[in-house]
């Protein structure tokens, strides 16, 4: 992928890769775009690049890490829950214009999030969102039968507790903080980490166990 | 009443979970629409109304990020960094270079 | 402008005016209550057409009861549903 990316930018008129055709009108466009912001000095193939590396560069792995953290770390929880901005800072993170709010799963109420209007997702601390996030099935039913389109993601939350789901519409970026498996009291922050899915901080599943 | 975007609640069928691994257009994309908004040149909320004005047939056969692009075309030539001439010049020089690839 | 407190509750208007709204359709006209006030936020619907968003907008956190939202709502009646609402979308009952 490195190699392809540089190839690409570098030679910002190099046809697309074997491996990708360029079909529709808006792929030609989305590249016309490009070309002319490149030509006329407003964008540098640099940037791209650099603005691609800074994408790739952000995972769920950076989500796991602070929630194995919150689960190490009760000061550090308690800062996450109550200003998850300035709590992720810690981290190098860096919400920009949005705002992050963390929600903590309990024995009593189990957290979802979704973006019915478009695909608000907390990108800073999880990378980009995955292709079902921003597909219409996910967006339409996650609020009206949250229950069944867990199901189909393998998770199903017990009737007893609350099935809480957060349609984020506005500024504010959601993260489900899950609940630490059982038995991982001797695993380290690391170890914690590695059972933290990015489904499971959507809030669509639960962390491996241990 | 309802905008082509406004889904919550609506029928819809089952959730295709499989990943799906972001193709280098769609990257350049997302870093084009990025780089803009760093740039003062592009607006999440106008690329939102761009997005919610494309109709109800172009906004459920596009992609996501071919959504994306048609907004960003439309607020760029808005705010005037280029003319819709500039844009389809472009695009017909991107096809004869493509060729048989190309729509 | 109206302030909402926490616990207040609060109906959602059902009007469909044109333009970028951040209300969805399927909360409006629904009763809820305020659970948070988060701070003051530009206006999206002035963002949308290149306006600075001023005056700006309190962000309250909503919750309804699924029930409430959907009547044929078939998971259980403690399950809930929190969505951010700008205070111009709200009316205090």
């Amino acid at each position: 992928m490195q190699e392809h990316t540089h190839s690409h930018d570098e030679m910002p008129h190099a046809p697309p890769a074997q491996d990708e055709k360029i079909h529709s009108y808006y792929q030609v466009l989305g590249l016309a775009l490009k070309e002319l912001l490149i030509e006329k000095k407003i964008i540098t193939p640099a940037e791209i690049r650099q603005a691609i590396e800074f994408r790739d560069s952000i995972t769920p792995a950076t989500g796991a890490k602070i929630v194995a953290r919150a689960w190490t770390d009760h000061a550090y929880k308690q800062r996450l829950l109550a200003n998850g901005t300035e709590a992720i800072k810690e981290f190098g993170l860096d919400m920009g214009a949005t705002e992050l709010v963390v929600v903590e799963n309990t024995p009593a109420v189990h957290h979802v999030i979704v973006c019915t209007l478009c695909s608000c997702y907390p990108r800073a601390v999880l990378g980009l969102p995955p292709s079902w996030y921003k597909s219409r099935e996910y967006r339409a039913r996650a609020v009206r039968e949250p229950r069944a389109v867990l199901r189909e993601f393998g998770t199903v939350i017990p009737e007893s507790v609350e099935l809480r789901v957060h349609d984020s519409t506005a500024d504010m970026r959601y993260l489900v903080l899950p609940m630490r498996p059982e038995g991982t009291g001797k695993l380290t922050e690391q170890q914690l980490a590695a059972l933290v899915t990015r489904d499971s901080m959507i809030g669509v599943s639960l962390p491996k166990s241990a | 009443m309802r905008g082509p975007h406004d889904l919550g609640g609506l029928p819809a069928g089952p959730v295709d979970t499989s990943p799906h691994d972001m193709t280098f257009w769609e990257k350049q994309i997302d870093a084009l629409n990025a780089l803009l908004s760093q740039k003062g040149l592009r607006r999440v909320d106008e690329n939102r109304r761009y997005i919610e004005t494309l109709g109800h047939d172009a906004y459920n056969s596009l992609s996501y990020y071919e959504r994306w692009t048609a907004a960003l075309a439309r607020q760029l030539i808005d705010k005037g960094v280029f003319t819709q001439d500039e844009v389809d010049a472009k695009v017909a020089e991107i096809r004869a270079r493509l060729g048989g690839d190309a729509a | 402008m109206t302030q909402f407190n926490p616990g207040d509750r609060v109906r959602v208007r059902e009007d469909f005016p044109p333009g970028h709204i951040r209300t969805p359709v399927y909360v409006r006209g629904k009763t809820g209550v305020v659970k948070r006030k988060f701070g003051v936020f530009p206006n999206p619907e002035l963002l949308a057409i290149g306006r600075d968003g001023m005056p700006a907008k309190a962000l309250y956190e909503v919750r309804f009861r699924q029930k409430d939202l959907w009547p044929d709502y078939s998971g259980s009646g403690a399950d809930t549903l929190d969505i951010d609402i700008y205070e111009h979308w709200l009316a205090k009952l």
